[in-house]
């Protein structure tokens, strides 16, 4: 019965609305009888939905707004004041009815992203290829996807070569070539070219599926003033309730306690925060920006210190080796080879570095590693093709005891200042020769700071643990207050947790593996992450997926704008219900016009908050301003 | 412990959430229950000895909310 009137409210509105049409024109016609009768019926019509919904809330001790509209519309009705009951009830649906229809416009960046969601996957079973529900795609699949086609799980390049949209993971819609060995991720799409893929993801346990995820839960997240307004209005409406009886027991005047019923409903001030944040995470996640939840937001608006680590956010991350030395009889490629096959076990970017060198001269890296130790921070050894390799930087020699020659040091200083990373090696406790590694600054990092500061952002600081002419070259290119070179992780936490005690409201911006301790640490923890790595995903309260500075800027200006959305909104919800109340105590507001008003507010903030779904980075529309000049 | 995800229309009003929530977590064998208001979804962990998915988006329904896809995992 209930299913059925929530099914056919729409035409329960439009039958309300035509009698009191109808009610108008008999009015109009000189016939009160029957235009009173005909609108007791649009009143009942309209009622039933309203008292069904309040009746329901009661039931589990829910004050709903339902509540108060069904005691003033009964009201109405015991003083005869039909017209205002049945202009109420309809206003009071067609309000709900519009509302819902913006709303869902607020919400629509998040649905969007629902879309882009793959149905369907083409996997080669038993050697001939089968089309499938994405359901069904087991890790292992070997699955292949066309020019056209989307990517239905995270999986690893097989074979063949594409260049893929990955907008749905990074925001980022210019496509990037895919090779053998890449990985690919479920929702992008393959703009041009055909791969095959090795499924290592399925299900909910994608990227993809993940980032859904965490939008959803972060929009949900409710912010301090969010919570308070909760609590404020769980207190606010039996409060009303009661006022509207003590109006009326001081002035004995119903239809005066009645409009005031409401009048006091708190429609725009409950849903004005609320819809600010939706649209401003919705916002951020079509960017490839993920901030997890109103509170974030909030915080993160209030940010004035920005710490960077320096390799794989102010650089590419993507370092190469430049240079091979070696200081012995050692032949180049033979240092290569060992210390490769020594780093095949560490993660550390560098060494992986090594490896990557290795590969690409088709050096043969099979063998295994005895006794291998990663000295965090520092540096690894082990033995290899029984050999014992160190391998790692300065600090690492001496703890080794290892001494390097004049010459070798001079030439490290060198590299060093020339922006490369020196990497030590020894065999057999001998100093044998070193890497030059080199890794460039990002593109977008100068822009993104000056925006930034231009934004707010009063002092930047860079950790890295990297060495002193390495991070100085960043440092004199990008103009930061302050940087700290050759830290360990736990030095990374200290100067964080010390800007902290300092004042000061400090991000932490880093790539999210190495640096999660400080990402933790500092109020507001910025991952990088091409893709996102499921650490970065978890510990960080902001994660950049297209890996862009740019986007660390938007999501700093769209955090801001969010919060003067939110704030926009209570005080404008604030001030139409104290302009309200006043009116209805001079009695120059009544029911029905005071209903109108309280659901155009309510539509107000909700298309007030629209606006954040198109907030664009202010340098974005410069550059199109720039452009339109230049033509 | 089985859980299902109930996709509804948009909610518009706060105080369906705790409609929804008190509804189904008093029904025995549910364990815990979460109303995404914005996604406008229902999780819902239970126990599917003692009740069925069906029975749960059918009493959903029942509240005046269409159930418009259901996911059971």
């Amino acid at each position: 019965m209930i299913a059925v009137i929530h099914q056919h409210k729409n035409k329960i509105i439009f039958v309300s609305g035509t009698f009191i049409v109808i009610g108008f024109l008999s009015g109009l016609l000189g016939n009160d009888r029957i235009k009173a009768l005909v609108l007791i019926i649009a009143t009942i019509i309209a009622s039933v939905p309203i008292f069904i919904k309040a009746f329901q809330a009661l039931r589990v001790k829910a004050f709903s707004i339902e509540l108060l509209v069904s005691i003033a519309v009964m009201g109405a009705l015991t003083i005869q004041e039909y017209t205002e009951a049945a202009v109420v009830t309809f206003l009071f649906l067609f309000g709900n009815w519009l509302e819902a229809r913006t709303l869902e416009k607020t919400r629509s960046s998040l649905k969007e992203l629902v879309d882009m969601a793959p149905e369907e996957a083409m996997v080669v079973r038993d050697g001939t290829p089968l089309t499938i529900p994405v359901e069904e795609v087991m890790v292992g699949d070997r699955v292949i996807i066309r020019s056209g086609g989307k990517v239905p799980v995270d999986g690893r390049v097989l074979s063949g070569q594409a260049f893929l949209n990955e907008a749905a993971v990074t925001g980022e819609s210019i496509p990037v070539v895919k090779n053998i060995d890449d990985k690919v991720f479920s929702g992008t799409i393959v703009d041009n070219g055909y791969i095959e893929i090795a499924a290592e993801k399925v299900g909910d346990d994608t990227t993809f599926a993940k980032i859904i995820e965490l939008v959803e839960e972060a929009q949900e997240s409710k912010s301090k003033t969010e919570k308070f307004l909760d609590k404020f209005s769980g207190i606010y409406t039996p409060a009303v309730v009661l006022l509207s009886i003590i109006v009326f027991v001081l002035t004995r005047d119903l239809h005066l306690a009645i409009t005031f019923l409401v009048i006091a409903c708190p429609g725009a001030l409950v849903i004005g925060a609320p819809v600010s944040n939706v649209a401003g995470i919705g916002n951020g996640a079509k960017n490839g920006v993920l901030v997890k939840g109103g509170e974030v937001m909030d915080k993160f608006a209030k940010v004035d210190t920005l710490v960077f680590d320096k390799t794989g956010t102010l650089t590419k991350g993507k370092p190469e080796v430049t240079d091979i030395k070696t200081f012995t009889q050692v032949s180049p490629s033979d240092l290569l080879g060992l210390a490769a096959k020594l780093e095949t076990i560490s993660e550390h970017h560098l060494g992986q570095t090594i490896v990557k060198e290795a590969k690409a001269r088709k050096m043969n890296l099979a063998g295994g590693v005895e006794n291998g130790e990663v000295m965090k921070g520092n540096g690894i050894r082990g033995d290899v093709d029984g050999h014992h390799v160190v391998v790692g930087n300065r600090k690492l020699m001496e703890l080794a005891d290892i001494s390097i020659p004049k010459e070798a040091l001079m030439y490290a200083i060198n590299q060093e200042k020339a922006g490369n990373t020196a990497i030590f090696t020894a065999i057999d406790d001998r100093f044998a020769g070193l890497f030059s590694i080199a890794d460039q600054i990002r593109e977008d990092a100068q822009k993104a700071l000056t925006q930034m500061r231009k934004d707010g952002i009063k002092k930047i600081v860079m950790l890295t643990g990297d060495n002193q002419y390495t991070a100085q070259l960043v440092v004199d290119q990008l103009g930061m207050d302050e940087y700290y070179a050759e830290l360990l992780p736990e030095h990374k936490v200290e100067h964080v947790k010390r800007l902290k005690e300092e004042g000061y409201v400090v991000a932490m911006a880093g790539d999210g593996i190495n640096d999660a301790p400080a990402i933790a640490t500092a109020d507001i923890g910025l991952a990088m992450g091409k893709g996102g790595t499921d650490v970065s995903m978890e510990t960080a309260d902001v994660v950049l997926m297209g890996d862009q500075l740019t986007q660390l800027s938007h999501a700093y200006s769209l955090s801001k704008a969010t919060i003067r959305n939110m704030r926009q909104n209570t005080f404008f919800a604030v001030s139409i219900v104290l302009v309200l109340l006043m009116g209805v105590l001079f009695r120059s507001v009544h029911l029905a016009s005071g209903m109108f008003i309280h659901e155009a507010s309510v539509l107000l903030v909700i298309l007030n908050a629209m606006r954040l779904i198109r907030f664009h980075h202010k340098k974005e529309k410069g550059k199109g301003m720039m452009q339109a000049a230049q033509a | 412990m089985t859980k299902a995800v109930f996709q509804l229309e948009p909610l518009t009003c706060p105080s369906c959430i705790k409609k929804i929530e008190t509804t189904l977590s008093k029904t025995a064998g549910v364990e815990s229950v979460k109303v995404f208001f914005t996604s406008s979804k229902v999780k819902v962990e239970f126990d599917e000895s003692l009740v069925q998915a069906s029975q749960l988006e059918e009493k959903i329904k029942n509240l005046g909310y269409p159930v418009l896809a259901a996911k059971v995992s």
